[in-house]
């Protein structure tokens, strides 16, 4: 069936199968790979995007319920202005190490930071506690979201606009639906 | 890979629209809202329904609300939701306390607590919370609705009384004091409980005799989540810890756990009893305002 999706501030139209998974739907349909697979049953957490504006995890979540609905993934984190404070946290913090957790927790802390600017350190924590990081690198996840917290993180990022590269392949599919 | 077989997809407009759905796809169909537990199912073939009918659209289902002296959840509230209300906070705190257990802040944004509900699971937080309430679930169907205590909601793990073509659309939880609580025990974060309890009590004036109680108890295989042999030995008693130890006792006595890979059966058992136990005293705690 046919569904219509914002993606990172973009409207996409595709043809889907009921039953595919809105994870294989970013990544194998719109090439965002930044969204991570991983156990394939809600435990894990690396799948987790915004669907109109709350976490989920897109592993348990079809893509058809998506329709008509706002995504946002790690790739639409970063704004012209550059990276944000949530991003640049994880860099000042050495918030990754393989980085395979690492968009799922960027995409959580910063929903918690705009829900609540100046999170304990407990609060992070409960926030995350849904998501694994293999490393067990916890302790400097948690310090880089405070990072962030700590500079201006407070204003929620904007909504990547205008930014081709963001979702790669989006533009083709719109062509396809027009033609 | 996990994918689930095929199905049709449907989205419901209207409760109405909803229903008509069912009956056109017949009991091969499954509502679906959150997906936590029906999608996983489904990906590893546990489920296979010819059809799923989406019901996140039903706002009107969406919906928490004081109605006189009851609390009215509908449907597909979501656990987040539930978790983050200020009524619900205030007046039932076993919701709350039971909430912040249920799986992951994430998966609570999903998952709706209708959708807990008619899953039945033997190891479901609601279920348990909701039984030692005494909720009410409303049952819409093409003839009408009915309501249905949630004492005889369930029938057996994973059924309930609810009808192909049928839809829970509301929750009903009389609204009566604010002692209540609930206490679980799980491996980690998000896992099913070990075992786990809810208490409410309705305290006399004084707040030191039981005038009603409800206790409720999941993962032990307690018949319908609930603990009713405790609640006859306590109900009339005084509001002390000795009764309390003896409620927790008996609830322990006549709840039926297995071993599997969440411990042996006697550590269940003994589980089940320390946290009736708990239940009780917190609960009664709060309604002397003696504990938050």
């Amino acid at each position: 069936m046919q569904i219509t999706t914002t993606v990172n501030g973009r409207e996409c139209t595709q043809d889907v199968e009921p039953r595919l998974l809105l994870v294989h739907f970013l990544r194998d349909h719109l090439g965002l790979t930044g969204t991570h697979w991983g156990c394939d049953t809600s435990n894990c957490g690396a799948c987790v995007v915004w669907l109109d504006a709350m976490p989920v995890k897109a592993c348990t979540v079809l893509a058809v319920m998506a329709d008509g609905c706002d995504v946002r993934t790690v790739e639409g984190l970063e704004t012209e202005s550059g990276l944000d404070p949530i991003q640049q946290g994880f860099v000042e913090c050495h918030g990754l190490q393989c980085g395979f957790c690492t968009p799922a927790m960027l995409m959580t802390g910063r929903w918690l930071l705009n829900h609540d600017p100046d999170p304990s350190e407990e609060t992070i924590r409960e926030a995350i506690s849904g998501q694994v990081c293999r490393c067990t690198g916890y302790e400097n996840i948690v310090r880089s979201i405070r990072w962030a917290a700590e500079h201006g993180s407070g204003a929620p990022a904007a909504v990547a606009e205008a930014d081709e590269s963001a979702v790669p392949g989006q533009r083709s599919a719109a062509e396809e639906v027009r033609a | 890979m996990q994918v689930p077989a095929t199905f049709q997809y449907e989205k419901a407009a209207s409760v109405a629209d909803a229903l008509a759905l069912l009956a056109r796809y017949g009991p091969e169909a499954r509502v679906v809202a959150g997906g936590q537990s029906l999608l996983p199912m489904m990906k590893l073939r546990m489920a296979e329904p010819t059809a799923l009918v989406d019901i996140n659209g039903l706002t009107q289902l969406a919906r928490i609300s004081v109605d006189g002296d009851e609390l009215s959840i509908g449907a597909i509230v979501r656990h987040a939701e539930l978790l983050a209300s200020p009524v619900v906070g205030e007046h039932l705190p076993i919701l709350r306390d039971a909430e912040r257990l249920i799986a992951d802040p994430i998966v609570r944004n999903r998952g709706t607590v209708g959708g807990s509900l008619c899953q039945a699971d033997p190891s479901e937080d609601l279920s348990a919370a909701f039984a030692a309430l005494r909720a009410v679930l409303v049952v819409e169907s093409a003839g009408g609705r009915r309501n249905v205590a949630i004492r005889q909601f369930f029938t057996g793990p994973y059924e309930t009384v609810v009808e192909p073509g049928e839809l829970l659309v509301e929750i009903r939880v009389p609204i009566r004091s604010h002692a209540s609580a609930y206490q679980k025990v799980e491996r980690r974060v998000g896992d099913w409980p070990v075992a786990a309890a809810g208490a409410v009590l309705e305290l006399d004036r004084d707040r030191d005799r039981v005038r009603e109680v409800g206790i409720g108890l999941t993962s032990v295989g307690a018949a319908g989540f609930v603990a009713a042999e405790a609640e006859d030995v306590l109900r009339g008693r005084p509001a002390s810890e000795e009764q309390f130890v003896e409620a927790g006792r008996i609830a322990a006595q006549h709840c039926n756990p297995v071993s599997d890979q969440r411990g042996p059966e006697d550590y269940k058992r003994h589980l089940a009893g320390v946290l009736v136990t708990r239940a009780l005293r917190k609960a009664t705690a709060r309604s002397r305002g003696e504990e938050a």
